[in-house]
């Protein structure tokens, strides 16, 4: 990290930040264990659960791709969905890269801890210094926390004989209507949502299961297409990064 | 199977990220590039939502899971934790199977 001129302040804003970071790590740290506990009842096996924590490490396209095979989906079908899915972590890079600044060898570790939760943690700082420690403390406080999660969510459902029983194939519907939630704000993401479910659930008896998922991903580039509403266009800075646990 | 899945999953979210942080910035003047993002996550969040909740195997399915989306829906809406929600989800299911079947 490079020297900076002195700041009084940066003692207190370090703390708060590193306080932060912890806090939303151990949240979202929480909600690994329900990941690792729904990727078992969806038939995947402990080391699959945890691959994908340690190697996918996005937590909205982990759960895509465990609800298309517990769904009885083909896996490449599941792959693709979590592939689109994460393709919003390519545009928080994007905005992230001025701020970290991070060339060689750094930037394929630092790449690995760009999700919604470093980004929201790293972007509206008021010094590169501070939206740097923020995506740093938060990436990592996150990884690990996430990854313990996921241990102790399928080692647990592992140990159960039949999770469904506790209504765990519930349990996913919620936790993406937990993820959507906080981006319905306005008409359209309304629309596009009541839309994409709509195409989905409409394909499930006529194509293998899978690609209705994939399918309502269309309306998202076919909406894309249209003129954006005249109100509020895309904005410019910063992007709409949720800020509640992934 | 299913490692393939995982395997090819990890490498093309991991390809994203690092495209994020190599590509030159001025993509993101694009702005219908920016639009399709930002749709992307609500339309595939709520096209599994509809196929979870709705369909057993290759069929429509009208079931507990109604229940439990329901139950996620109020959740969400009063902005309860995550986790809340989630554990709402499937004991709110769980209950309504045991009481109803």
């Amino acid at each position: 990290m490079t020297e900076q001129p002195d700041d009084p302040a940066w003692p207190g804003t370090r703390t708060s930040i590193i306080r932060d970071a912890l806090g939303v790590g151990v949240a979202t740290g929480a909600y690994a264990i329900s990941f690792g506990a729904i990727a078992v009842a969806a038939g995947l096996n402990f080391a699959q659960a945890m691959a994908l924590s340690l190697l996918m490490f996005t937590g909205g396209s982990q759960f895509a791709l465990v609800g298309v095979i517990a769904g009885g989906g083909n896996p490449l079908a599941g792959a693709a969905t979590a592939i689109l899915l994460g393709s919003r972590n390519a545009l928080y890079g994007l905005r992230l890269a001025p701020l970290l600044k991070v060339r060689g060898w750094r930037r394929w570790g630092a790449a690995q801890l760009v999700i919604d939760e470093s980004t929201a943690m790293s972007l509206g700082r008021t010094s590169e210094r501070a939206a740097r420690l923020g995506f740093y403390a938060t990436g990592l406080a996150v990884f690990v926390l996430w990854n313990l999660g996921t241990l102790a969510g399928s080692l647990g459902a592992n140990a159960l004989q039949d999770p469904s029983v506790f209504g765990l194939d519930a349990a996913a519907s919620g936790a993406f209507l937990a993820l959507l939630g906080p981006r319905l704000r306005g008409r359209e993401p309304w629309a596009v949502a009541a839309l994409a479910a709509l195409v989905a659930v409409l394909a499930v008896p006529f194509v293998p299961a899978g690609v209705p998922v994939l399918l309502a991903a269309l309306v998202a580039v076919a909406v894309g297409f249209t003129p954006a509403p005249a109100a509020k266009a895309v904005s410019k800075t910063p992007p709409r990064v949720p800020k509640d646990p992934r | 199977m299913i490692w393939a899945g995982v395997l090819i999953g990890c490498l093309g979210c991991y390809l994203l990220k690092i495209a994020g942080l190599s590509l030159p910035a001025r993509l993101l003047e694009r702005p219908r590039l920016q639009r399709i993002a930002s749709l992307m996550p609500v339309a595939l969040l709520s096209a599994l939502i509809g196929v979870q909740t709705f369909a057993n195997g290759p069929h429509w399915a009208f079931d507990a899971r109604i229940v439990g989306l329901g139950v996620a829906g109020f959740a969400v809406w009063r902005r309860w934790p995550f986790l809340v929600v989630v554990f709402l989800a499937a004991a709110s299911t769980a209950l309504f199977r045991l009481v109803v079947a």
